[in-house]
């Protein structure tokens, strides 16, 4: 599998290492009223599609930015790859 | 039709004209007591043991593709008992004793081969952890043998103790643990539930449930409804794709692990090996093939096959242990999609809706399980109690913080 990585190209899938569902982005609130329902959610359960999915993936061997990537877990086919800290802010977290 | 020698033998004489199939090709009647979803091992595992032991009837199995076309039929054959915690060690050691009897049982030759699986230590800190497991074995009835290196090099000559990158300092042997032919255990299970009224419907996919009042009712699929007063999961790697139609999410993955064959050799192999250090193991099929695999691919798929950079680091530590491996072909490889849990141990439970249940999660290790996965989840489709082996399988244990972390991972599913 070949990564458009936003900043360096394409590169290949080895250079990076899976993170998980891009969900995990947004780690639940501690105080909330239901933290502890949140975070069993958070830690454990998971959606696993048959089709798109987004995913984080983690350039160790590069630069070692995070990056959400949008594969196809039936083809294997990516259809687009963002840096991670842009897809976090424009979901409203700004650390 | 009950096989036996004087059954082969009067065959080979009359022109083997008098082998009828195997099992019936069931069409769906209208309701059932029991559905089981997946023709699986642990499916069709599952309606024996319900059928034969648990007494009940009106059971069908209903497989999308062919039965034993699903991970059965794409492992590496390898059953072993040697697990270290209290949760797995009595379950898998109650699977191995089942495995000891099940030709007899079914009346079917399944190759079960006990010739041994050796797991390789590399360092003092291995050692340690394979004594703590085989002690941890043999409190539960299990046996375990530590070899010495000496004892090894004369089991395995070609193997390199002494100035490999991960010298042998020895090895955990499970002289029980062994191989047994995977696709004769799908078609021998088939088969014995067939003989013990079972409904084997194939090509017939689950595509949804009819669930009323909190309770299921029965199951929509390609080739109409039928109905059930309970249904039970056990599709392996889909465990996600088909609970989710019932609205559940679950603390499962799908990820891809390959397998790979060689040539036909000679007889080099007498046992399975694992090289731990290298996340490489091996055994040698009765064809002469060498079976062997490594590492899952690491992220989620469903596509039924992997990608090259694992070929290569399987190839690696392949070569690592056996640098005569370099000198087979490979004849083939492939992969499955397996359910990876959250802590690397299977789930076996009722769920939150009535008449509902569930088998899954059994990440790269569940064709060793298939015997008694199959009679625990009848155990619990007949008594809605979990069997005694299998008490500690709930849905309920992340939540309690009971997770059964054969790894020491954490809750990592691509790890296990
Ligand atoms: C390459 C590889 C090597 C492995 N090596 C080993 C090993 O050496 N030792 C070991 O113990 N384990 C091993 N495993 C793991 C083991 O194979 C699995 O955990 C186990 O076989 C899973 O149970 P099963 O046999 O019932 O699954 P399957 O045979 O996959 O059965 C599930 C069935 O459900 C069917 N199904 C799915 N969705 C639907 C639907 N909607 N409706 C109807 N039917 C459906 C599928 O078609 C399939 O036939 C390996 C796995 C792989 C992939």
């Amino acid at each position: 599998m070949i990564i458009d990585h936003p900043l360096l190209g394409p590169r290949d899938a080895s250079e990076f290492v899976y993170k998980g569902d891009a969900a995990l982005i947004h780690r639940p609130d501690g105080m909330a009223e239901d933290a502890l329902e949140a975070f069993i959610d958070y830690g454990y359960l998971r959606d696993n599609p048959a089709g798109e999915h987004r995913e984080l993936w983690f350039h160790e061997q590069g630069d070692r930015s995070w990056l959400v990537v949008t594969r196809n877990t039936l083809t294997h086919e990516i259809a687009s790859v963002e840096l991670a800290r842009d897809v976090a802010r424009r979901e409203g977290r700004n650390k | 039709m009950r096989y036996s020698g004087w059954k082969v033998i009067k065959e080979a004489l009359t022109g083997h004209r008098g082998w009828g199939p195997a099992w019936r090709d069931a069409t769906p009647k209208a309701d059932y007591d029991t559905i089981i979803i997946g023709g699986g091992g642990h499916g069709l595992a599952t309606a024996y043991y319900l059928a034969k032991h648990f007494k009940q009837s009106r059971i069908a199995v209903l497989e999308k593709g062919w039965i034993g076309g699903g991970n059965v039929g794409r492992n590496t054959t390898i059953i072993r008992s040697n697990y270290l915690l209290d949760g797995n060690e009595p379950f898998y050691e109650f699977s191995l004793k089942l495995w000891e009897g099940l030709e007899q049982e079914l009346n079917y030759n399944a190759m079960v081969s006990q010739r041994g699986i050796l797991n390789l230590i590399h360092s003092d800190a291995q050692r340690d952890a394979f004594i703590r497991r085989g002690n941890a074995m043999m409190l539960n009835g299990a046996d375990a043998d530590l070899l010495t290196t000496a004892q090894i090099k004369e089991r395995y000559p070609f193997l390199n103790t002494e100035d490999a990158r991960f010298p042998i300092k020895g090895g955990l042997a499970q002289h029980r643990g062994g191989t047994v032919r995977h696709d004769a255990v799908a078609w021998g299970y088939a088969r014995g539930a067939d003989m013990h009224g079972v409904d084997i419907i194939q090509n017939c996919e689950v595509t949804g449930f009819r669930i009323e009042d909190g309770a299921v009712k029965g199951v929509e699929t390609t080739r109409g409804y039928i109905g059930a007063k309970k249904v039970a999961s056990c599709v392996a790697g889909s465990s996600s794709r088909v609970m989710e139609k019932a609205g559940m999410r679950l603390p499962i993955e799908s990820h891809v692990l390959q397998a790979f064959v060689s040539e036909g050799l000679k007889p080099v192999l007498p046992g399975v090996i694992t090289f731990g250090a290298g996340h490489f193991y091996c055994s040698q099929s009765d064809k002469g093939g060498l079976v062997f695999g490594g590492d899952i691919d690491g992220y989620n798929s469903y596509a039924q096959r992997g990608n090259l950079p694992v070929i290569e680091d399987v190839a690696e530590g392949g070569m690592a242990i056996f640098p005569m491996l370099g000198r087979a072909r490979l004849l083939r490889m492939w992969g499955g999609v397996m359910d990876m849990s959250m802590d690397g141990s299977p789930i076996i439970d009722r769920t939150h809706i009535d008449g509902l249940y569930f088998n899954g999660g059994w990440c790269y290790g569940g064709f060793k399980a298939t015997p008694a996965s199959g009679f625990a989840y009848a155990h619990l489709l007949a008594t809605d109690t979990p069997h005694e082996t299998a008490t500690a399988y709930r849905f309920d244990r992340f939540a309690r913080g009971r997770m059964i972390d054969e790894k020491g991972m954490g809750n990592q599913p691509n790890l296990h």
